[in-house]
């Protein structure tokens, strides 16, 4: 199966692919061909760094055809800033937007006693209805590595504690983000992969 | 809730996992990539991979091990030694790791750290810091001083500070190792440890005297650790990382079980 891997210069997407290839999906990277996100099957948005770094998604026009995939229908997958993305924006770039699909916007951890960044393996609490999530126990866990965090929210698919409940997963239809790292995540990250492979839309339900 | 890491370290010498005390009379220990996927499946939370291979010619063997190690790796994967500038950082990324770990290249250039994180993330770049108290100051924990070259050679700085310059350059993580304590299984030095993780707000992951599982619970506790790196441990008693976890979680430390 072929999944459009979106490239937009913001870390490295080696883990990504090979975590892709593992699971027998056929990758391809593109860093401003349109014409791959609008044939797209499966669309996966990693990243890492500054929320500053998605502006290039804008300016490479890619923004705009991603938001047309997802309209058709196409199962999209956010990692990390990539979830962020998803939102309306984050504080760590005010004047950078993102696609806006959640209304709600990402917010730095408040400060206080404990470490930020939020760096390990933390536990999620998935709610039932989430099928990216599906099979995923309670008391598994997951690698997180970051300083901003999405709100809870209707949309979220898990929560995880970290100084304040955040959203570790948002889903909604064929849209879905997680703010850890299935691809570094252990068995449980190629589960949840996994689930975003086989997403259909008659799945549901 | 977050867990403590215990992260598992491989030595690699000319493109084999190699053990021995202070890097003498080395004893092969098998092929890295095997080694890594055992230590993962046995629970390790991440895999270090170090490099003591001094020579040109090794720094392709390294780029190979790196590649076949993290093929089949799906748990943060970190690798040191030998990278001495952005370019050199980049192809070990292009490999496969998620982190390089920098030591004596960023004190030559701090500048380094900031350009990998620029390209990378802050995330991918941990700071090795190899540290001895000194003895001779006012207060032995405090100015304890940075060393290079495997703790033979000061290089007239004080760890807590040079931590702490770490992270305003964008470090993501210190990797601290107490020279002091490295090769005596008596224990972390604990003193030094919260020392630095008090002083940043960046993991620190401990290095140096683990020789019982008390010594990890101590490092946790009085230590303020975020990770610790087990290595020698696996050769007195403790067999894999998830006998010395589930041996964590009975004194209280939060692991990631069961993994």
């Amino acid at each position: 199966m072929r999944v459009t891997v979106i490239d937009y210069k913001a870390g490295n997407l080696t883990s990504v692919l090979k975590a892709l290839v593992h699971l027998g999906a056929e990758p391809i990277v593109t860093d401003g061909d349109l014409l791959l996100v609008e044939s797209a099957e499966r669309i996966v948005l990693p990243g890492v760094g500054h929320f500053q770094a998605t502006e290039r998604l804008d300016a490479t026009g890619l923004t705009t055809a991603i938001r047309a995939a997802i309209i058709r229908g196409v199962p999209f997958l956010g990692i990390c800033v990539g979830m962020q993305w998803l939102y309306a924006g984050s504080s760590e770039a005010p004047q950078q937007p993102g696609l806006g699909h959640f209304a709600e916007s990402c917010a730095r951890f408040t400060e206080g006693s404990e470490k930020i960044p939020h760096v390990g393996w933390n536990s999620l609490e998935v709610r039932p209805a989430s099928r990216l999530l599906a099979n995923v126990e309670p008391g598994e866990f997951v690698y997180f590595t970051h300083s901003y965090k999405a709100p809870v929210t209707a949309d979220t698919a898990a929560v995880t504690q970290y100084i304040e409940p955040f959203a570790a997963a948002v889903e909604r239809d064929n849209v879905m983000g997680v703010q850890f790292h299935p691809e570094k995540s252990g068995d449980t990250g190629l589960k949840i992969l996994r689930n975003f492979l086989s997403w259909s839309a008659e799945g549901a339900a | 809730m977050i867990t403590k890491r215990i992260i598992a370290c491989l030595d690699v010498h000319d493109g084999r996992v190699v053990k021995g005390v202070q890097f003498v009379d080395l004893v092969d220990a098998g092929d890295p990539a095997t080694q890594a996927a055992r230590h993962a499946r046995e629970g390790a939370d991440e895999i270090v991979l170090l490099d003591i291979t001094a020579t040109h010619e090794g720094r392709q063997t390294l780029l190979d091990t790196v590649r076949r190690t993290a093929r089949e790796l799906f748990v943060p994967f970190c690798v040191g030694g030998g990278i001495k500038s952005a370019r050199d950082a980049e192809q070990v990324f292009t490999a496969g790791a998620d982190k390089v770990s920098i030591n004596s290249a960023a004190l030559a250039d701090p500048t380094l750290i900031t350009a990998i994180g620029a390209s990378f993330g802050a995330q991918a770049v941990v700071v090795a810091i190899d540290a001895r108290r000194d003895p001779e100051a006012a207060n032995a924990v405090r100015d304890a001083q940075v060393f290079v070259h495997g703790g033979r050679k000061p290089v007239g700085r004080r760890v807590v500070e040079w931590a702490r310059e770490a992270e305003q350059r964008g470090a993501g993580e210190i990797l601290l190792t107490s020279m002091d304590s490295d090769g005596t299984r008596a224990g972390f030095d604990c003193e030094l440890t919260a020392a630095v993780s008090e002083a940043v707000s960046i993991p620190v992951i401990a290095s140096g005297g683990a020789g019982t599982v008390d010594h990890f619970v101590d490092v946790f506790a009085r230590g303020k650790a975020d990770a610790a790196l087990a290595a020698s441990i696996f050769h007195f008693g403790v067999s894999t990382s998830r006998s010395l976890k589930e041996e964590l979680a009975r004194a209280g430390v939060p692991m990631r079980l069961p993994c």
